[in-house]
């Protein structure tokens, strides 16, 4: 398993080298999603706290690096952690007031969804950030400013961002607070019993998530160079970030890497082949399918599957 | 802030609020019944749009009766997505039958917007282009026969689960599975006929709000969250909770565009939602859960 890794790893820090350029355009795609779907996956996923809200996280890191960057001259290298930072804040709120309260399942659900909405609305609303247009970055193509000529520096930062997320959500999965999440999202009232505070460690996933959510934001504002109140905080963002650990294995370490090399690519050239075409939902219709697809017959993911498959033929 | 303006909204708000219930108790009524949230409510209503907009250009039949054919067509499709999908996890986790609902919605949406395009639409009716004058204020017709329509068809559906034998099984399901199992009640076919109901309510009020309304693909999801808002507000599973909620939640919006402006409007629902979620997340009218 550690060879694998090794491996894997040194052809993802070799393959630009070979790649063109709209290659190397789907990698960092599959990196940020998977990035995106990692962070998700700390509170989604290890702590079972279904929420369908994340994109106010991207939106609120974004926003604040460039609105710093523009209307302050600070780099989005030091923007984006203070955005992570008032993503986490924000993320705070959120689950302070959902697990203080004790709300479950779909009420959840409900409150990261209005959260967001809540957001995206008053964003939508403040002229001093551009209101429903919107803000634009100029390019400069300076490094310091978080801009590059080509693709490869963004592919070696969105990589580095989904290691990290990894690596933390590693870090988590194999300490104790690993297995309190676990048991909470198992069976709370029982968790609660043996004396896990479940309160306390839903709030440190939360935070967690939030803040590695909010560094996507700076990295989502300074690839694309443009930033609106819809497409940042609105709810099909948040069923980009969900499905793709959802799909991969929600609660698994590699779950919403493995989700995000099967469903970026999918979406990309069904978006290539048949968005042009005048079928631009078509690849949300496959999302769709997929979705329930997932839930009736891999309710737990492909990970889980994939290793029991290897495993068995390991075994042989 | 002008008084005649302030009574206009709460005309139209409470007008256009008919419709927000009716689609709220169809939601209500789902979820009491069997404990599953329809993401995908907005989305059916959007293809009880269509459908009042095909029979309007196809066979020049106005919404305001083509409004049953839609009902129908959506009792039909919510039946078979309970049959076919929903009734494989109805003892699944909620996060799984979100997730497999989300799924439904995905696909609605997205074959909407294949099939009919992103541009805005609207269904002509003779009805929508009259007003009266009531006083001061003036009285779109449409929103007016809608709102009668939809406080009928809600009414109706109030009769049929309060006065004949498969709505009280229905109500009884709702109470209690277990027991309506014990005395012998078909409760999976109570639970195919509650989808199907429900879906054919958002089918209705759909189509009524077709010459009103300017819709596309998205919509759906929007016409989602508001549902969720509404019964949240009035209590899951409550029926007069979700149509008080709807016609609230109607004039929070109307009254929101009128003070504040038309962009800031659901600001309001989403607030109120919000301070319900933590302090009575029963909902106005809900019981409390045992």
């Amino acid at each position: 398993m550690r060879w694998a890794v090794v491996a894997a790893l040194a052809v993802l820090l070799a393959l630009p080298a070979v790649l063109s350029s709209y290659a190397i355009t789907i990698f960092i795609l599959i990196f940020f999603y998977g990035f995106l779907g990692q962070a998700w996956n700390i509170v989604g996923g290890y702590a079972g706290q279904l929420s369908l809200g994340h994109a106010a996280f991207v939106g609120v890191g974004g926003y604040t690096a460039a609105m710093l960057s523009i209307e302050k001259g600070l780099t989005p290298w030091a923007g984006m952690f203070v955005g992570a930072l008032l993503a986490a804040l924000l993320g705070a709120i959120i689950g302070y007031l959902g697990f203080r309260f004790g709300l479950r399942g779909f009420y959840f659900v409900l409150l990261t969804v209005a959260f967001a909405e809540v957001c995206r609305i008053a964003v939508s609303n403040i002229d001093a950030v551009g209101g429903p247009l919107g803000l634009y970055i100029t390019f400069t193509g300076d490094p310091r400013q978080f801009q590059f000529q080509d693709g490869r520096p963004y592919y070696y930062i969105a990589l580095a961002l989904m290691l990290a997320a990894t690596a933390t959500a590693w870090a988590i999965e194999r300490r104790r607070f690993g297995v309190y999440l676990a048991a909470i999202r198992e069976d709370e009232a029982a968790a609660e019993a043996l004396g896990v505070n479940a309160f306390k460690y839903k709030m440190l996933a939360m935070v967690v998530s939030s803040f590695l959510t909010g560094l996507g934001g700076t990295f989502y504002a300074f690839y694309l160079f443009s930033l609106q109140p819809n497409t940042l905080f609105g709810i099909p963002l948040s069923v980009e970030i969900i499905i793709r650990p959802i799909v991969g294995g929600a609660g698994t370490l590699l779950g919403p890497i493995l989700g995000s090399f099967i469903l970026t690519p999918l979406g990309e050239l069904s978006r290539l082949y048949l968005g042009q075409g005048g079928l631009p939902g078509a690849h949300l219709i496959a999302y769709g399918v997929l979705l329930v697809a997932v839930v009736l017959f891999l309710p737990e993911g492909a990970y889980p599957r994939l290793r029991r498959l290897l495993a068995r033929r390991g075994g042989r | 802030m002008d008084l005649t303006l302030v009574l206009q909204g709460i005309v139209s708000g409470v007008l256009f609020g008919g419709v927000y219930s009716l689609m709220a108790v169809g939601l209500t009524l789902i979820f009491g019944v069997m404990r599953v949230v329809n993401f995908a409510h907005g989305d059916m209503m959007v293809w009880g749009m269509y459908l009042a907009y095909l029979l309007a250009t196809g066979a020049g039949v106005d919404p305001y009766l083509g409004f049953i054919v839609c009902a129908a067509v959506l009792f039909a499709l919510g039946l078979l997505v309970q049959r076919a999908l929903v009734d494989r996890i109805i003892d699944a986790p909620h996060e799984m039958q979100i997730l497999l609902m989300l799924g439904v919605a995905l696909v609605l949406e997205n074959v909407a917007l294949v099939a009919f395009g992103p541009e805005p639409t609207r269904v002509r009716s003779p009805l929508a282009a009259a007003t009266v004058w009531l006083g001061p204020v003036f009285v779109d017709v449409a929103r007016l026969v809608t709102f009668v329509v939809a406080v009928a068809l809600t009414t109706a559906l109030w009769g049929f689960l309060y006065r004949t034998d498969l709505g009280r099984t229905i109500r009884a399901a709702a109470d209690n599975t277990y027991g309506a199992l014990v005395i012998g009640a078909d409760v999976r076919r109570v639970y195919a006929v509650a989808f199907g109901v429900g879906a054919a309510c958002v089918g209705a009020a759909g189509a009524l709000v077709s010459s009103i309304l300017p819709f596309q693909p998205p919509t759906g999801l929007s016409l989602s969250v508001t549902s969720f808002n509404i019964v949240i507000i009035g209590g899951m599973g409550s029926l007069l909770g979700a149509f008080v909620g709807g016609l609230l939640v109607s004039l929070a919006e109307s009254l929101g565009a009128v003070f504040l402006k038309p962009s800031l409007k659901e600001l309001f629902s989403f607030s109120l939602l919000i301070v319900i979620l933590l302090f009575r997340p029963v909902g106005l009218f809900g019981k409390r859960p045992s």
